[in-house]
């Protein structure tokens, strides 16, 4: 009998240990241990003249949307000295939702991403403190949802359907120009929507229903849309990557956002000149992005400055090509690609997030019994 | 056992050594499970401190929850069923059948087991609707007249998905005792004049009984607790009670809610695992066992050989071909078939926070999967070396408890994390929660792995080793390891495999910066754009790759370490 040789484990011991260690040289592993610098900074950053002792790490709660180019967040680490630690939670509702039962011992100094659907529910919860950054009188008032300004709005980015614009040319069928036309026969089985119990667009599109037929009549439009044989997916990727026509499935209207086309254009090679997908203005539904400082941080004025930093037009401008959604700064300008392809509606549906709050679950549930029992 | 000389001493020392083996497990299950989830479901249940056990009523007798329960239940049953119906087969082909290449799907039936449902999700869509190879086979055929086969968002589909995820499980953990049981009893009960079916039933299936429940209990949970599958592939209108936790928690904040159907589905889960522990004591049994190699036999007949046959032709049916799809889109470009994509991932550098080089992700996943295989390998092995020595209450207990974790929702355990884990020490944004979350889901597949090798140890092997002197150490290093050496490594690359590929806890504690590939396969699909469709499928079939690749380096590697005897 051979005995057994651990020899491979200890290798893979060692492999590990060697990687943590490597880890642990760059990665401190606790608030505690946050002292030092981390994560945000390359070298460029790092070998810049001694930073002061007493440097700050901010921790930025956010969804797993949040995006930032590392070069704009690291100009505002060599401007102030401030680290920034990004943390996604989930989606935005699972964001939220941590953050608020975490409210004892907070995970962050700031919270971003809470949306028009969730602010009430943030704002109730009083997980904010109050801040009045001087960077907002460059935001149109529209976007100020909160009087007493506990959130902050960033970016603003419409949900809307899109359309698939070869097949409507090559069917000979017009584009649908109000929510109404979808029940029409003429649209039978071309539609792709999300559930909205699952998804963000999805209740977004239900806001939408809900504003343009009124309480008493968005149910009947989903009856229609039911008849006209709608598909329902929990996730905005299986509509938009398995069901839309424009991308791989057979349905020419789907549940997107605004930024949708010319995020097809962006990412396509070549470039197209005409985006190959459209936006139908009637059917948008406003979604503003917030940001808050949370109560219980240890960094006040840092995170105030922070707040600054994400109203700025270096952060603002950074917006539509990272996360695909319009900046609220009327100052930042729009890259090109968002200036010939994207539309931000003139006129689109809203909705108080307070009766948002309130009427969230029973809307959710009236919908649920309607379209999928 | 109690036979022994030395009985009362042996037996006092080996209580002994086995509570000492139990501290780690019990340890790592209280601090990083029962801990956090005990906090969350307390948080429900007691929003003022004291318990409101109006809730459970509530919830209990609510038609809608009874309707989620029934469907939990009976999906879970059928797939269960079904998973071991086509791959009880599969198991006798890999573990006894000798044939070219072997190994290699061996290797690659598991690779399926280890994909985020996420990825997989997609590739069924693709594969069930109608513009599948199988509607463009038939209108081939058929002409205009073709049917369209369109099995999205039906159960149908859900059961599928379930037997292409679980396929390995049974495949793993019962193929492995199969190919340990000496063929000659067969042999001999077959010159005795049974038939082969007879001589299979009277003689393999006792022996694997405990293996087949093992296998059943993994799918069952699994099955039970689906999450993604029933999310993407069922369609809106189904949901099993994880989705409906996952649903009251990051929806509604209806911590009452998920924490009653946590309780339900707790409930649920430790009843199922308590009829399998009874059924795997009863059963268990000790007998001679061969080296793997020495079981294979060559197909000689031809029914042998169309068994074997129409075996691989349900793998490359069920299992290859959404593995297919996935490496077809990954090579679909504007401009016909290419390696773009793969391009992409390797060169765009698109220098924000989320989107790293996909070297890095990469590299996060090995490391971390490494990480977790080492915690799960320890608390894994100690259990079932202390179930083995023990076999009291307490190591039973502790080895079901193990398995709970695959058991409950991620996100109950991620949520339970973020409330539990803030003191003495803040662990919340600490990187090493993401081997630790991956450990406990790969630990109960350690146990698993190695609990029917241990109990089919000759117990009178090791009393003889203690007779002769040997201390518990000793009889456990000369006797137990060189025989589980085998079992040990099939766990670690399982336990590797499932890190590697696990997304639904990882995806709570991974920190922006240190995404895994399942993560950041996330991030891209999570996006509009061709690019970011194609780089999502090119890392998913790269993840494929190296998971595959893991699994054949450990089925190689057991060659040249592990005794013969």
């Amino acid at each position: 009998m051979r005995p057994f040789r651990p020899l491979p484990l200890l290798l893979a011991a060692a492999l590990f240990a060697a990687a943590c260690g490597d880890q642990t040289t760059d990665e401190p592993t606790s608030p505690d241990a946050a002292d030092e610098p981390i994560t945000t900074e390359d070298d460029a950053a790092t070998d810049e003249a001694a930073e002061p002792a007493d440097d700050v790490t901010l921790t930025l709660l956010t969804h797993d949307s949040f995006d930032v180019s590392e070069d704009v967040l690291a100009s505002f680490t060599a401007d102030t000295g401030i680290e920034v630690q990004v943390v996604p939670l989930g989606d935005a509702g699972t964001a939220v939702n941590q953050t608020i039962l975490t409210a004892d011992s907070p995970q962050g100094d700031l919270l971003f991403g809470v949306d028009t659907t969730f602010l009430s529910r943030a704002l109730d919860n009083d997980i904010f403190i109050p801040y009045e950054s001087p960077m907002l009188e460059q935001v149109p008032d529209r976007y100020i949802l909160d009087p007493e300004l506990r959130a902050t709005p960033i970016d603003v980015g419409d949900v809307c359907l899109n359309h698939d614009v070869a097949f409507f040319e090559e069917a000979d069928v017009d584009v649908p120009t109000d929510l109404a036309d979808l029940t029409d026969p003429a649209y039978e089985g071309m539609l792709a929507v999300q559930n909205p119990a699952t998804s963000s667009p999805g209740l977004s599109f239900l806001m939408a229903s809900i504003e343009r037929f009124g309480e008493d009549g968005y149910l009947e439009f989903w009856e229609g849309l039911v008849a006209n044989d709608v598909v329902v997916t929990d996730g905005w990727s299986e509509a938009y990557y398995e069901e839309f026509s424009g991308t791989g499935g057979d349905r020419p209207l789907v549940v997107s956002y605004a930024s949708s086309p010319p995020a097809e254009v962006f990412f396509a090679d070549p470039q197209p000149d005409e985006a190959p997908t459209g936006v139908i203005e009637a059917s948008c539904f406003r979604q503003i992005e917030f940001v808050g400082i949370l109560e219980g941080t240890a960094h006040e004025p840092e995170a105030q400055q922070l707040v600054d930093f994400m109203l700025s037009t270096e952060f603002q401008e950074d917006i539509p090509l990272t996360m695909f959604v319009f900046p609220v700064n009327e100052e930042a300008e729009l890259p090109e690609v968002f200036v010939e392809h994207a539309v931000l509606p003139s006129d689109p549906f809203e909705l108080d997030p307070a009766e948002i709050g309130e009427n969230r679950e029973a809307w959710i549930e009236a919908w649920t019994s309607t379209v999928l029992r | 056992m109690s036979a022994t000389p030395t009985g009362t001493t042996a037996r006092t020392a080996r209580r002994g050594a086995t509570l000492a083996l139990l501290v780690v497990p019990a340890g790592f299950l209280a601090v990083f499970f029962v801990l956090p989830v005990g906090t969350i479901v307390w948080t429900g249940l007691a929003p003022e401190g004291s318990p409101e056990l109006g809730v459970l009523g509530r919830v209990l007798t609510d038609p809608s929850v009874r309707g989620v329960a029934w469907f939990t239940l009976w999906q879970a049953v059928v797939s269960t069923g079904l998973t071991l119906a086509v791959a009880l087969p599969g198991a006798y082909v890999l573990s006894r059948v000798a044939f070219r290449g072997r190994r290699a799907i061996q290797a690659a039936v598991t690779v399926p087991f280890v994909l985020p449902t996420v990825v997989v999700g997609s590739a069924f869509l693709a594969l069930l609707g109608p513009r599948s190879p199988i509607n463009t086979a038939m209108t081939v055929l058929l002409g205009d007249a073709a049917p369209t086969l369109d099995l999205r968002r039906s159960v149908t589909a859900i059961l599928l998905a379930h037997v292409f995820f679980n396929y390995a499980v049974v495949v793993r953990t019962v193929g492995g005792l199969w190919a340990l049981i000496d063929p000659r009893l067969e042999d001999a009960a077959r010159v005795l004049g049974a038939s082969r079916w007879q001589a299979f039933r009277e003689v393999s299936l006792p022996l694997l009984r405990p293996a087949i429940a093992s296998a059943a209990a993994i799918v069952f949970l699994f099955t039970f607790t689906s999450f993604g599958v029933v999310l993407i592939l069922g369609g809106p209108g189904r949901a099993t009670i994880e989705v409906e936790i996952h649903r009251a928690t990051t929806q509604l904040l209806d911590l009452p809610l998920a924490s009653a159907l946590a309780m339900l589905q707790l409930v649920a889960v430790v009843a199922s695992l308590a009829v399998y522990g009874r059924l795997q004591r009863q059963a268990t049994s000790e007998h001679a066992l061969v080296d793997a190699d020495a079981a294979l036999r060559t197909p000689r007949t031809r029914g042998e050989r169309w068994f074997l046959r129409g075996n691989l032709a349900v793998m490359a049916g069920l299992l290859a071909a959404p593995l297919l799809v996935l490496a077809e889109r990954s090579l679909v470009t504007d401009a016909g078939y290419g390696l773009d994509h793969y391009v992409s991932l390797a060169t765009d550098e698109r220098a924000t926070v989320l989107a790293v080089p996909a070297g890095e992700a990469i590299r996060n996943s090995l490391v971390f999967g490494l990480g977790a295989t080492l915690v799960a390998l320890v608390v894994g092995g100690l259990a079932a070396t202390a179930a083995t020595l023990g076999r009291g209450r307490l190591t039973s207990v502790v080895d079901r408890a193990l398995m709970v974790p695959l058991g409950t929702s991620a996100v109950t355990v991620g949520f339970g994390f973020l409330i539990a884990l803030d003191r003495p020490l803040d662990l919340r944004g600490s990187p090493l929660l993401v081997p630790l979350a991956q450990a406990l889901i790969a630990t109960p597949f350690v146990v698993r792995t190695l609990l029917p090798v241990l109990r089919s140890i000759d117990q009178r092997l090791r009393d003889a080793a203690a007779v002769l002197g040997a201390s518990p150490l000793r009889v456990w290093r000369e006797v137990d390891l060189p025989i589980i050496g085998r079992a040990l490594l099939v766990a670690a690359g399982f336990s590797f495999a499932i890190a590697v590929g696990e997304f639904g806890a990882t995806v709570f504690v991974a920190r922006a910066n240190l995404p895994t590939m399942p993560v950041a396969i996330f991030r891209l699909l999570g996006r509009p754009g061709v690019a970011n469709f194609g780089q999502a499928m090119a890392m998913s079939t790269l993840l494929a790759a190296i998971t595959a690749a893991a699994l054949l380096a450990i089925d190689r590697l057991r060659v040249g370490s592990v005794g013969r005897f």
